[in-house]
């Protein structure tokens, strides 16, 4: 087990910038997910912790040692692949077991710890077969077994669920994640699923263009988005993007645009105070959208539009409101009764509301 | 029922216009001289091996016998030596460049390799191993190198890199992932391969008859003496050159479409 | 993939290159340099070799013999792939039986044919026996060359034939199910399916098969060299000739020459039909 530092790591492959200056730190234990679109660099960051990958500058510590340019072996890492990789001319035994092998233990130590991991991960009847015997889910049961057993400083995981079908992929996710509160191994697995990140991490690094975007708990990420990628790419529907000025009259400021006019409550005036006549960028969730003023002590700004698209989802209705040319979607209970068509008054929560630089992107509340 | 039939008819017909060539020189080598040259026996009435031992040992068909195995056994070992890690660094590596050397080393296959034949003497008696079987070995080795770099660069991308990654991440050196998960992996397919190459040696004639003229091979042999001996030599010849590479060819049907996929590259 | 900028992969390649540039290139230039130094000139080994008849003699029955099996075994490969490709019980025996020539050299080839064909061969003790014949048919021999020249022909198909079967089979079993059930949903019948599916898309394998076998065929010699000698002369033969019987490299890699820059004349042909079939394709 150790803790994870990583220092301003950059990575090029020829002209591309696939990683731009990473720093991060995770603590000893955590389980951290790099959460990011494809090309964003998280399997690219993955591997050069993994040492799969040589750094072009940068340093990486696993608690106080340098371990920058150590080969692969030489790390004490552990690693579960996307395709598991989990070795086609070995049985399961040997495939957990070939790793304590190479290292020379010896062979009662071996065969305890196989048949340890290999309860932990619920296998213990596959040990005699080969991999190509094994369904989907069996295989992915071996690589981490395979993974943990030798007890790995660091743990890392490379979209191991993108291979397995829906249900399966749930019940792993609670699974794997008790493991690892189990086992208490430091690790990092990547995803481009956010729910995964959301259910399973500790924290979460998002990620985009080979930069860190924002290092959080779920919480933060989603409620208190750095700036307008993370805001953007966690949480579906997507949260609304609308432009506005910022305008002060009788010292009382206010949000505008053509459409829009929102008086903006005392807290949230207080925190832009001197970005008179800026633009900004208003964000709100889709659920932070109501049909009606159910909660008193917040303030509300109403939005009126033709219901242009309704998606029900059984629990959910998403619906799409046509705000004046502008598309605004919002998240309503299941058994909302809206006709396509149909004009609809939507009140937003003021409470929810982020405000985004035009400029940098980043959130000012 | 119409299509059983047509299917059975046309296998027939297949089977037969490939086979009886093949059939016929076996029966041939087989034939007592007497009852060859008897225009009234087709089918001889006993058969015998006098042939194929006298071409064997008393015409010292064994010598070109195994100058064939030993200069496809050069040419295979060279090939694999020097082609195996290049296909290796082809299938595994991006760098500046790559592109532009794999396709020179496919263009060498569209070359015709009868027209290096002459000058390889000259260079060969400067080095002073003209009429020698590394010599042919050499040449040899000059059309099967390029097919086996093309040939593990496709047989190495179809084992996935994550083995190789796996076999690293717990505990071998890159040399070691390779040598103890890729190669077992990669085996059979280099193995049929080098039965390929082995085929493509052991059938090439043009350059080994230049090359040569003590030292031959069983094909350069052949096609030197065999208008000259009698018929039922030549079939005996023509017997023992084509079971072999028959005989290989079955063991690696599997894989009959991509090596001639790339061999003709 | 991992990305090197070092010199560690072109230290892996550097072998192979090398080799290649020593037996292949280096040997190659040296072919060039023999054939054009002579007595009289730089092409005097060219002028030389215009002059003979045999020259125009090799260069007419190579052509024949290129235009009559290449078409010859296209045909037939395609109604093998088309056939093997029905994939009834046991197709993949007759897969095994199909390319059992491909193992086979030349030489071999040549001698199974002559066994066939030989004046005590199979051929004619059967036709003996049943009487169709009173005395031996010979098909050896320099009065008796246009029966050779078919024989050579039929070996050939017999011998080449499953390479082109081994590339179409490659091109058809690539093509996409989807099409031909598309083609079932549409009412097709198999021949309008062959005619306006099949073909078109197996396209790029006929042509890669057309081209390697003009090559191979352009280079042809075990088997003319066996059956006929010099009774039918070829250019690969005549090269053969020269340097073996003769002693005269320069002839020797004049003929070389000749066989290379047609070639790649060849080459050059169907590569632009391909490439500007593949232009017509963008544009649309």
């Amino acid at each position: 087990m150790a803790r994870v530092k990583i220092e301003n790591l950059k990575k090029y492959f020829g002209n591309v910038k696939a990683l731009n200056g990473i720093d991060i730190e995770i603590k000893d234990g955590k389980f951290v997910v790099l959460l990011g679109p494809s090309g964003c660099g998280k399997t690219t960051l993955l591997r050069c912790i993994s040492g799969l990958e040589k750094v072009t500058d940068g340093k990486i510590f696993f608690d106080s040692v340098e371990v920058t340019n150590l080969s692969p072996r030489n790390r004490n890492v552990s690693m579960v692949f996307q395709s598991y990789a989990v070795w086609p001319h070995m049985k399961v035994y040997e495939n957990i077991a070939y790793p304590m092998r190479i290292k020379g233990y010896d062979k009662d130590k071996i065969k305890e710890k196989v048949v340890w991991a290999a309860d932990t991960l619920n296998i213990s009847e596959l040990l005699n077969r080969y991999p190509a015997q094994l369904s989907g889910g069996q295989r992915q049961r071996v690589a981490v077994a395979r993974a943990i057993v030798l007890e790995p400083a660091v743990l890392l995981m490379d979209e191991p669920l993108s291979n397995l079908d829906a249900l399966l992929r749930v019940s792993m996710r609670s699974e794997l994640k008790k493991l690892q509160e189990r086992i208490g191994t430091t690790t990092i697995y990547v995803t481009h699923d956010q729910v995964e990140a959301m259910t399973m991490g500790d924290e979460i690094a998002v990620m985009h263009n080979g930069v860190i975007q924002q290092f959080g708990t779920p919480e933060d990420i989603y409620h208190r988005p750095a700036n307008i990628f993370v805001a953007g790419f966690i949480g579906s529907p997507q949260m609304n993007f609308l432009e506005v000025e910022v305008i002060r009259k009788d010292n009382v400021l206010f949000l505008r645009n053509e459409d829009l006019s929102i008086k903006l409550p005392k807290d949230l005036a207080e925190k832009i105070e001197n970005d008179d006549n800026k633009k900004l960028i208003l964000g709100i969730r889709p659920e932070d959208i109501h049909k009606e003023k159910d909660k008193e002590s917040t303030e509300f700004e109403a939005i009126e539009g033709k219901v242009y698209f309704t998606e029900r989802l059984g629990s959910d209705t998403i619906v799409h409101l046509d705000f004046k040319g502008i598309r605004i979607v919002s998240k309503l209970p299941g058994d909302v009764k809206i006709k396509e068509g149909e004009n609809l008054k939507m009140y937003m929560d003021l409470g929810k509301v982020h405000l985004f630089s035009t400029v940098d992107g980043k959130a000012l509340i | 029922m119409i299509k059983k039939v047509f299917i059975v008819f046309v296998s027939i017909l297949v089977i037969v216009w490939f086979l009886t060539p093949v059939v016929l020189i076996v029966l041939a080598s087989l034939t007592p001289s007497e009852d060859y040259y008897n225009q009234n026996r087709i089918l001889p009435r006993k058969l015998t091996l006098d042939h194929l031992y006298k071409l064997f040992v008393v015409l010292n068909g064994w010598r070109a016998t195994l100058n064939s195995l030993q200069v496809a056994g050069m040419a295979i070992g060279l090939s694999f030596l020097t082609g195996l890690p290049a296909g290796y660094v082809l299938t595994r590596y991006v760098f500046p460049g790559k592109n532009a050397i794999r396709l020179s080393i496919l263009l060498t296959r569209s070359f015709p390799t009868l027209i290096i034949a002459v000058p390889l003497i000259m260079i060969y008696l400067k080095l002073g191993i003209s009429d020698t079987l590394f010599s042919v070995a050499l040449a040899h080795t000059s059309f099967i190198l390029p097919f086996v770099v093309l040939i593990t660069t496709s047989i190495l991308s179809g084992i996935s890199v994550e083995y190789e990654e796996a076999g690293m991440i717990f505990g071998l050196s890159r040399f070691g992932a390779f040598m103890r998960i890729t190669l077992p992996l990669a085996l059979p397919g280099l193995a049929a391969s080098a039965i390929f190459a082995f085929i493509m040696s052991w059938n090439e004639v043009f350059i080994s008859s230049i090359l040569t003229f003590v030292n031959r091979t069983l094909p350069a042999q052949i096609l030197n003496t065999a208008m000259t001996s009698p018929d039922y030599f030549k079939f005996a010849a023509g017997t023992i050159m084509a079971i072999p590479a028959m005989t290989f060819i079955f063991f690696t049907r599997k894989y009959l479409m991509s090596m001639w996929g790339i061999s003709l590259k | 993939m991992t990305y090197r900028k070092d010199a560690f992969p072109y230290l892996i390649l550097l072998p192979t290159i090398v080799y290649l540039i020593a037996f292949l290139g280096y040997p190659l230039i040296q072919t060039f340099i023999l054939a054009f130094t002579s007595e009289s000139g730089t092409f005097g080994n060219f002028q030389r070799l215009m002059d003979t008849g045999d020259f125009w003699k090799a260069l007419k029955n190579t052509i024949l013999i290129t235009g009559i099996i290449v078409p010859l075994q296209l045909v037939l490969a395609i109604a093998l792939a088309l056939f093997v490709n029905m994939r009834f019980k046991g197709y993949s025996l007759i897969l095994y039986i199909i390319s059992i020539p491909l193992a086979l050299s030349d030489v071999s080839a040549a001698l199974m044919s002559y066994n066939i064909f030989a004046p005590t061969g199979y051929l004619n003790k059967i036709l003996l026996k049943l009487g169709v014949l009173d005395r031996p048919l010979y098909f050896f021999g320099y009065m008796f060359q246009n029966r050779e020249f078919w024989i050579i022909v039929l070996t050939e198909v017999w011998r080449a034939t499953p390479l082109v079967f081994v590339i179409i089979l490659a091109g058809l079993q690539s093509i996409n199910k989807e099409y031909l059930e598309a083609a079932d949903v549409f009412g097709f019948s198999n021949w309008q399916k062959l005619r306006k599916i099949i073909l078109p898309l197996l396209k790029p394998s006929i042509m890669s098969a057309l081209l390697i076998r003009t090559l191979f065929a352009f280079q042809i010699f075990g088997v003319v060299w066996l059956l006929a000698g010099r009774d039918i002369l070829i250019l690969a033969g005549e090269a053969y000739y020269w340097h073996n019987n003769v002693n005269d490299p320069h002839m020797s890699s004049a003929y070389a020459i000749v066989i290379a820059s047609v070639s790649l004349a060849i080459s050059w042909f169907y590569i632009s039909i391909l490439r500007s079939k593949e232009l017509e394709g963008g544009q649309k």
